[in-house]
């Protein structure tokens, strides 16, 4: 039987699951560009469409910029469209970046996320992504391989939704993700077929390209004309995008027998009194620090944060009322130049703080910017941190420095 | 086709609709107008940052009449490199993609997109509306206005040549390239109806007198055009599948005794008030040189 034809278990790059995502997402079109380390998501579309075993447009066109300007066209013409970045090459779409959610164009683009220059750094730092905040495209995290490949799916379906119409990005650590090689689920074409329905026959439904039903698009705006309005509807849309999330979390679990929990995934923390909030594939990491510490009876847990726009407070505050927590940590992996807190998370963490009982010991902080290695043992130290914080008013610790409001963590 | 059956039932029918903002005497428009009447209803607009974003209306209004939408600066060639695909990958084939860019989008920010998407062999209309300024803005210097010309940002006139937009296409090996006269109707329409037939890449420079930044009055657009012409300051080629020549607006200028003088062509201009004798010499000696190269292309038989 052909991999077409019957699910399958993969070794397969973060990477390659993210190329297999498309495959079986059955994108119209894809442009890219490269760009270390994504650049091998564009290398195995490459083989799936010269190779026949993919029926796409793929538009290897000269710059980053011109990779969303494609998206802009092509997605305008009713096609499904795809494309992966990673730093650098993130900011240097930032624009068409805009582009994209303003026109309410549902695309998906993974980022095999990286540090920003200078100097050169290539490896895991989640600075890229976060620098596209304010974009209007929802914001996801995958941590495993498996979720790289089903976020794809997933997000299509999201995107897509009539209700919602915007884009979606998948981020994961490069080199940690999206190099190192894990077995990975492909479900049959056919499955994926009945998850996810092909694009409507007639373009999207608000803007389409069509000369039978032509329409200008763009137009200048004034300041007592619509452009509010239209930004209102973009963050109308982003803010209650959640409860579309979660259906189609649901659909997907039932369809392909996974277990994802929705924007936030608890571990160990029904009674949790210290709780670790971090995103992508260190969420993972941590639950072996918590399981560490909870061999010498300490009442401690984590929280994965999978969706980072929206940002979703209104799970975390529900979440964490149903624990006993005194202590937060909330340690990113990307830096916010010159914020309170150092860190993307951790500043808009004090959305969810402001709910909750006063008292509660915070302690926002950094880690691995560019790559550098977080292991079990600093995020067992972010623990005791946490814990030195709440029970004495200060941090003592070897490798970590508390400075100005931000928690460094095995810094030199 | 003459003016008379242009003017006919053929080309009755417009795409860009009157009542538009463009200024008394825009070039832009004419040409546009004229390059839609012959692309057809078939059709689908890119139009990058420039003064056609705003002339065709403030939303909600809008004066084209097929699909058209605006796009960032640099990104002309690029976004209709992604209509193109996807049409292509939904089996749509009997759609004409043209990106509508002004000088500044296109030699300037948008030639590294330009430049990628001929190279890719992508199957669309560029045409360029040359009014050798960034007009939108308030007519800023760009990469194409000429030597000695006043600009916002060169107060006291430019102080370097003109870049030659449509030889740096022609050096793609592209399947068409044409330098047009946007003031002539019939140079328009005759060829954008030569080109819709192509395939591939098909790039048009267009010559597009502008007055409030060439500093001349609204009526005088067409007398531009053609002194402009008639002086060698423009020259009208095109190059089919690499065959080069020079079109007949064009060819008896070939012959420089027939030429007017650039300084008549710079006098009827505000933009050069402030151009000295050396500086007239030096365009003229720039004019002269690039007619040079045309004689040594003809002569090479290529």
């Amino acid at each position: 039987m052909s991999v077409e034809d019957t699910e399958q278990t993969l070794i397969l790059t973060g990477n390659e699951a993210s190329a297999w995502g498309a495959r079986r997402a059955k994108v119209n079109v894809i442009t890219a560009y490269p760009i270390t380390p994504q650049t091998t998501v564009m290398e195995t579309l490459a083989e799936f469409v010269d190779s026949g075993s993919m029926n796409a447009k793929f538009v290897k066109v000269e710059s980053e910029h011109s990779v969303m300007a494609g998206m802009v066209g092509a997605s305008m013409t009713g096609a499904r469209t795809f494309t992966a970045t990673s730093g650098q090459g993130l900011l240097y779409m930032a624009e068409m970046v805009h582009w994209v959610a303003g026109t309410r164009l549902p695309v998906i683009t993974t980022i095999s996320s990286r540090g920003i220059a200078p100097p050169w750094n290539i490896w895991v730092d989640y600075s890229d992504v976060m620098s596209m905040r304010d974009t209007g495209w929802l914001i996801q995290f995958a941590s495993t391989h498996q979720e790289i490949f089903d976020s794809v799916i997933m997000n299509y379906k999201i995107a897509e939704n009539p209700e919602i119409m915007l884009p979606v990005f998948v981020a994961y650590g490069g080199f940690t993700q999206s190099h190192t090689s894990k077995p990975v689920i492909i479900p049959s074409q056919s499955d994926v077929d009945d998850f996810l329905p092909p694009v409507p026959e007639n373009g999207w439904s608000h803007v389409y390209l069509d000369p039978d039903r032509p329409i200008v698009h763009g137009n200048l705006v004034m300041p007592n004309q619509e452009y509010m309005e239209f930004r209102f509807k973009i963050h109308e849309t982003a803010t209650r995008v959640s409860s579309v999330i979660k259906e189609v979390i649901v659909e997907f679990n039932k369809k392909f027998g996974r277990d994802y929990q929705g924007l936030v995934e608890p571990y160990m923390c029904d009674d949790a009194e210290f709780i670790l909030i971090t995103i992508g594939a260190l969420s993972e990491q941590v639950k072996i620090a918590v399981d560490m510490l909870r061999e010498q009876n300490m009442r401690v847990g984590s929280i994965k944060l999978r969706y980072f726009r929206p940002f979703p407070v209104d799970d975390l505050v529900s979440l964490l009322k149903s624990t006993n927590v005194k202590g937060i940590a909330v340690i990113d992996r990307s830096i916010a130049f010159g914020s309170p807190t150092g860190g993307h998370v951790s500043s808009e963490f004090y959305s969810v703080l402001n709910q909750l009982e006063k008292g509660i010991t915070y302690l926002p902080g950094v880690w691995g910017l560019g790559g550098r290695d977080v292991t079990v043992d600093d995020q067992v130290a972010v623990f005791t941190d946490l814990m030195n914080l709440h029970e004495n008013g200060e941090i003592a610790t070897g490798k970590n420095k508390f400075i100005a409001g931000t928690l460094w963590v095995n810094i030199k | 086709m003459s003016m008379k059956e242009m003017l006919g039932d053929e080309c009755s029918e417009e795409f860009l609709a009157c009542g538009n903002s463009a200024c008394a005497g825009c070039t832009s428009e004419l040409a546009l107008r004229w390059a839609l009447k012959a692309l057809g209803p078939k059709t689908v607009v890119v139009a990058p940052a420039s003064c056609t974003n705003v002339y065709i209306g403030l939303w909600p209004a809008a004066s084209p009449t097929v699909p058209f939408i605006n796009m960032a600066f640099a990104a002309g060639a690029s976004a209709a490199s992604g209509i193109v695909a996807g049409y292509e990958a939904l089996g749509k084939t009997d759609i004409t993609v043209m990106t509508w860019a002004g000088d500044g989008g296109t030699v300037d920010i948008g030639i590294q997109a330009l430049s990628g998407a001929i190279e890719r062999g992508t199957n669309f209309i560029y045409a360029c509306y040359d009014n050798e300024i960034y007009a939108n803005t308030g007519t800023q210097r760009s990469g194409s206005t000429p030597f000695a010309a006043i600009t916002t940002t060169t107060p006291f006139g430019k102080k370097e040549m003109k870049k030659d937009i449509a030889k740096i296409i022609a050096a793609h090996d592209i399947p068409y390239v044409a330098v047009v006269n946007g003031t002539d109707p019939q140079d328009v329409f005759s060829t954008f109806k030569k080109i819709k037939e192509m395939h591939g890449p098909r790039f048009v420079h267009i010559l597009s007198p502008c007055p409030p930044g060439w500093r001349y009055d609204a009526s005088e657009t067409v007398e531009l055009g053609r002194l402009a012409i008639s002086s060698g300051m423009w020259i009208m080629w095109e190059q089919e599948n690499g065959i080069f020549s020079l079109k007949k607006a064009s060819k008896r200028y070939l012959d420089k005794e027939k030429r007017t003088l650039v300084r008549d062509y710079m006098k009827k201009q505000g933009r050069f008030s402030l151009a000295t004798d050396d500086d007239i010499e030096k365009i003229q000696e720039w004019v002269d040189k690039n007619w040079d190269f045309i004689q040594r292309r003809i002569d090479s038989g290529c």
